[in-house]
């Protein structure tokens, strides 16, 4: 009864069957894992599937589906089954691939569906002779057998196909088995049984607690190496879950230089390491240069370009405030990416930890998009012909217009308020051309998952920026308002003319446009018209404020002028164009959400190569399986079995043939075997049930 | 039939085994050779393979200083399996001598100047690559309106004209792919690289290898009532490279981002489309075989049987191509990310098809699965492989970067 049941078992696990279920069950579980991102920082998860969802997806190991229980018992499943299968298939085939079946039976061979009667013209011992030197010259192995009903030649072919099956099927198992060593079963073994424990990423090495740390002996990893420049590590960081683990290296890695280069059109050409590794025990260095796709190994450990990041370059930075009624630079900051530092002030009130995140000294981008209307009109004119022109020739070039440019420097940093809460902040240290005008680009996020939103600063006709900050602080600061609504008044209206009355109303109109737009910029104005104008004469309200407003700014502009010794400026369009791109900029900056603009003065760049260490104990098995696999897979496909039987008896010769794989080049093998038969036999062939099916 | 010398009665041992040769004199010279290819070739063979043997001497004399050791070493390689090829396969001959011609008649016009590409009326109305692959694919859509024009009007020039323009755009789009090698370099021997390297470029292998392969199976059973099918996949491949070309200036050459810069690309790629052009001829030929099956231009196709074998061939080559591939970027992927294997989604679903394709191969050793079952199943293996092949790059992300749409 027991011995049934796992005879049963043995039977289903290692059936056709349960293989084509078996496969097909794995495919569909693979395909979760490609549809949901594996191994994104847990809170990406939180976000991305809300607070119900994300604990019930982490208990279905969603977030690392390869190394979740569940798949890893399809494996074994697979494992198993192809064990048994060879198994259970080994002595059978064995038998197959030894036996001649010369015991094969007139009646059987009359029933295959390849088959030929002969009449041999020669006698019957002359033609089993013939018969048998046909086969051997046909690559056949034969036995002769005396069956009872005439003298049997039983040949064959091919068997060594078979062996093709063990090669195969063998290899899926040393396959799986080698990548279950590389995996990170071995790293959850550890921590389960050797009471290891991950712990949080964000902390020094040396505050790292004992029992996250995996010594030199650890036979299989894969982990992540940061070294900035001029730096030495001899630890690489694994990650497991949401934590980490610390793993010690055997020996030393020293970086001198991370090299970027560029191709013309800014892709990336070339990355690559320049380390010296100092072996522990025996205190010698060697020099390397690490590139992607050109790895080194060093102690049975792989060491990979990976990535890599800032290293901790050095920012020369200038805060300009952005406080109404404080014009000036508010400080002057030593920065360094990857460190942070207190940047407050008690009397206007703010207290943030400026956060430095990354700098990159190249941004290449393409600039075409302020020429996308140009474009679009070229796009219009070229149908039919011309375009089919145009995509004709050389694949050396497009037929868009590409304007790409290295427009500079810029790094991130963030702003942590007292509650923890942090906006980041993208600043570009060089001004950036567009139509003619030159701003510079500063952009902000509140969540890392949104894009930034830029504010452009226009630099006016000098290229200076000052001139917008100084338009700024006398637009936004309450106490110089009276100053800017006087002048802008008298100029509109002279005195001395007999306007007072509108010049009254225009001061009392400026006032409160300006009012307005200081507390939330053109969203109060709108919202102001909004409420106080009937709908039909909005357009025409909001023109007047507009224009308004352009003439405070420009009077704002000619004061910060004049206090510096300059000529008040003539107005005309280049001028208004950067009054109104001035205006539209204090408008955003209402939304800025820092108190200071930080200006990029100088740097000294400082990259950080990530390195991946693996050690892959299975690494030999794999890749001795996957040799053996593809031999198999080849011998199994293209090497046909054929057994070919020769029935000589005295008036006749039976010529029957089978075939393990029911392919159509069985027939037309058969044919030939019968012609090169019949020929040495000197029988005519036979006419037709030559073919299965003819 | 006359045996020449009757050999003497044997005393025939009435069991056991046979001797090695008994009797060699018995044999008549009719009988078909025992190694049959090498015997089999003529005059032509040998020239080709000749011209095989010169070509890639010439090649490595010529080419010497922008080719490493790997690259000497595939080049050499070629030969042989080239020589193979063509001797199973004669018009193979005829279609590469026609390749290399035109890719070095429009090498020669060029004269080391991409501007030529402008100026020369060959090389901007023939042979530049962007022009040779546009005559692919027009020739390609022409095919397939000439193999249906024959099969539905039981016309044998329709099916022979078809034929006879796939051939052609092949031809075009080989050349054109040779010679966007070639104007790689002359942007900058830096820039330099084999035409593999993103997906407009895969497009143009695919059309060329599942064209190819068809063409293949078209000699070797001696029947061009397939071809009507297997050009609707070839045709929606080169519609897509056209509006990929046309809206995305997909075709413009790109220099090649540090990941790629692999002699396994080299060979990761071209093994992998071999798979996949397969797999592409194995689905449509399964469609025909469903439309057969429900009686529907049943008359015009080849039988059941027939088609059944083309589909179990193809899936057989493409497998056994795919298998290697996937080792092969394995291989690859263990050298440039540092694992060989990672499940990054590309990776997956290179996993899926091949399991996908696996499972067929045993339903077909299965009694009692058969015939539709195995077609409807290579149909949605299609699906499947469609989706590794392009649907990732569109759905998913990954590190294989280069196929973004
Ligand atoms: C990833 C897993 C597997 C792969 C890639 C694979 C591959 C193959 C291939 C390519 C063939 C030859 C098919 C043909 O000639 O048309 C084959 C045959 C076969 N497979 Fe698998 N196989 C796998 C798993 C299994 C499993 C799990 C079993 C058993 C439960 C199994 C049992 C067999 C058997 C019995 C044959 C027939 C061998 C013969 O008659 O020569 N296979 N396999």
């Amino acid at each position: 009864m027991h011995s049934g049941i796992a005879r049963a078992l043995f039977e289903l696990l290692s059936s056709m069957r349960f293989a084509i279920a078996l496969l097909t069950i794995l495919s569909i579980a693979s395909v979760v894992g490609t549809v949901v991102r594996q191994n994104e920082p847990f809170n990406a998860y939180l976000n991305q599937f809300g607070p119900f969802w994300f604990p019930v997806f982490e208990k279905l190991g969603l977030y690392s589906v390869y190394n979740a229980g569940w798949f890893l018992v399809i494996l074994a499943f697979l494992v198993l089954s192809t064990t048994l299968c060879i198994v259970r298939q080994t002595a059978p085939m064995l038998r197959e691939m030894r036996s001649f079946r010369e015991r094969a039976r007139e009646a059987s061979l009359r029933s295959f569906a390849h088959r030929a009667s002969l009449v041999p013209a020669v006698p019957e011992a002359d033609a089993v002779a013939r018969a048998q030197a046909y086969l051997a010259h046909a690559g056949f192995a034969s036995r002769v057998a005396d069956n009872g009903e005439g003298t049997l030649l039983a040949a064959r072919q091919g068997s060594a196909g078979r062996i093709g099956y063990f090669l195969a099927h063998g290899a899926i198992v040393l396959i799986c088995v080698g990548g279950l060593l590389d995996g990170n079963l071995p790293l959850r073994l550890q921590v389960w049984l050797g009471d290891k424990h991950t712990t949080a990423g964000n902390q020094l090495i040396a505050d790292i607690p004992e029992s996250a740390r995996l010594g030199t002996g650890n036979p299989s990893f894969r982990g992540d190496v940061f070294i900035p420049e001029g730096r030495t590590t001899s630890f690489a960081v694994l990650g497991l879950g949401d934590g980490i683990l610390l793993q010690e290296l055997p020996f030393n890695v020293a970086l001198d230089k991370f090299h970027i280069e560029h191709y013309e059109n800014g892709m990336p050409k070339r990355f690559a390491s320049d380390i010296r590794v100092t072996d522990r025990s025996s205190g010698e260095t060697t020099r390397h240069t690490i590139e992607v796709n050109h790895p080194l190994t060093v102690d049975g450990i792989t060491l990979y370009q990976s990535s890599f990041e800032d290293g901790g370059s050095k920012l020369a930075i200038r805060a300009r405030s952005l406080l109404p009624g404080r014009p000036g630079v508010l400080r002057e900051i030593e920065g360094v990416v990857g460190e942070s530092l207190a940047f407050g002030d008690a009397a206007a009130g703010f207290a943030y930890t400026l956060e430095f995140t990354d700098f990159k000294a190249f941004n290449v981008e393409d600039m075409s998009g302020t020429r996308a209307a140009e474009g679009e009109e070229g796009e219009a004119a070229a149908r039919g012909m011309d375009k089919l022109q145009r995509h004709l020739g050389s694949g050396a070039k497009g037929s868009e217009v590409r304007d790409l440019r290295n427009i500079g420097p810029s790094f991130t940093f963030k702003l942590r308020d007292a509650a923890g809460q942090a906006r980041e902040f993208h600043n570009y240290m060089l001004p950036i051309e567009q139509d003619g005008r030159w701003f510079l680009y500063t952009g902000l996020r509140d969540a890392q998952a949104d894009a930034f939103r830029y504010m452009r600063i226009p630099l006016d006709e000098d290229g200076r920026v000052d001139a917008w900050f100084a338009i700024r602080d006398r637009l936004l600061d309450p106490a110089q308002r009276d100053t800017l609504v006087g002048r802008f008044a008298a100029r509109s209206f002279p005195a001395g003319r007999g306007q007072d009355a509108m010049r009254a109303a225009l001061v009392q109109s400026a006032r409160q446009t300006l009012g307005l737009f200081a507390e939330k910029g053109y969203e109060t104005l709108g919202g102001f018209i909004e409420q106080s104008v009937p709908e039909a004469e909005r357009g025409q309200a909001a023109d007047v404020l507009v224009r308004i407003l352009q003439g405070l700014a420009f009077e704002a502009w000619a004061l910060h002028r004049e206090s510096a010794g300059e000529p008040a400026p003539e107005l005309n369009p280049a001028r208004a164009t950067f009054l109104n791109d001035s205006i539209a900029a204090i408008s955003d900056s209402h939304f800025y959400g820092a108190p200071a603009w930080l200006q990029l003065d100088g740097f000294e760049e400082r990259h950080a190569t990530v390195l991946q260490a693996t050690r892959s104990p299975g690494l030999p098995l794999v890749y001795l399986g996957a040799l053996l696999l593809v031999l198999g897979v080849f011998a199994m496909l293209y090497i046909r079995e054929r057994r070919l039987f020769v029935l000589v008896k005295p008036n006749e010769a039976l010529v029957a043939m089978s075939s393990n794989r029911r392919a159509l080049d069985v027939d037309e093998t058969f044919r030939q075997h019968v012609e090169g038969l019949a020929a040495v036999l000197g029988a005519p062939v036979p006419a037709s049930d030559l073919r299965e099916g003819a | 039939m006359e045996i020449a010398r009757p050999a003497p009665a044997p005393s025939p041992t009435p069991t056991g085994p046979a001797p090695a040769h008994p009797l060699p004199g018995v044999l008549p010279a009719a009988l078909p050779p025992r190694t049959p290819l090498m015997r089999r070739l003529d005059a032509f063979d040998w020239l080709y393979a000749l011209a095989l043997v010169l070509g890639a001497a010439f090649a490595l004399v010529r080419y010497h200083p922008v080719m490493d050791v790997y690259d000497d070493l595939i080049l050499v390689l070629h030969v042989p399996v080239l020589a193979v090829i063509g001797w199973h396969w004669k018009p193979f001959r005829a279609f590469l001598a026609a390749v290399a011609l035109l890719a070095l008649a429009s090498i020669a016009l060029y004269q080391g100047e991409l501007a030529r590409a402008e100026q020369t009326f060959l090389l901007k109305y023939l042979i530049s690559s962007q022009t040779a692959i546009m005559w692919m694919s027009a020739l390609i859509f022409i095919a397939t309106g000439a193999y249906w024009l024959g099969l539905v009007g039981r016309s044998d020039f329709g099916e022979r004209t078809g034929s006879a323009l796939t051939w052609i755009a092949a031809t075009m789009g080989t050349t054109g792919l040779f010679v966007r090698w070639y104007e790689s370099y002359l942007l900058g021997p830096e820039i330099g690289h084999i035409p593999i390297s993103n997906l407009y470029e895969v497009f143009v292998l695919f059309a060329l290898m599942t064209a190819l392969l068809y063409l293949y199976y078209e000699g070797r059973y001696a029947t061009r009532r397939m071809g009507a099918f297997v050009m609707i996949v070839i045709s929606a491949a080169v519609a897509f490279l056209l509006w990929y070309t046309f809206t995305r200036d997909a075709h413009e050459i790109q220099p090649l981002i540090p990941a790629l810069q692999s002699y396994w690309m080299k060979v990761h790629v071209p093994t992998n489309f071999i798979g996949y052009g397969a797999f592409a001829v194995s689905a449509m030929v399964g469609t025909a075989y469903l439309l057969a099956e429900r009686g529907i231009l049943a008359t015009r196709l080849p039988t059941l049987r027939v088609l059944e074998d083309v589909m179990y061939k193809a899936i057989a080559i493409g497998f056994a191509f795919f298998t290697i591939a996937t080792i092969l970027g394995a291989l690859w992927a263990a050298e440039a990310w540092g694992t060989y294997w990672q499940w990054d989604p590309k990776e997956t679903w290179a996993l899926i098809v091949w399991l996908n394709y696996a499972t067929w191969l045993h339903m077909r050793l299965t009694k009692g699965l058969r015939g539709a079952v195995l077609a409807w199943w290579a149909v949605v293996g299609l699906l499947v492989t469609t989706f590794a092949f392009v649907g990732v790059n569109m759905f998913l992300t990954g590190l294989h970067s280069y196929g973004a749409l």
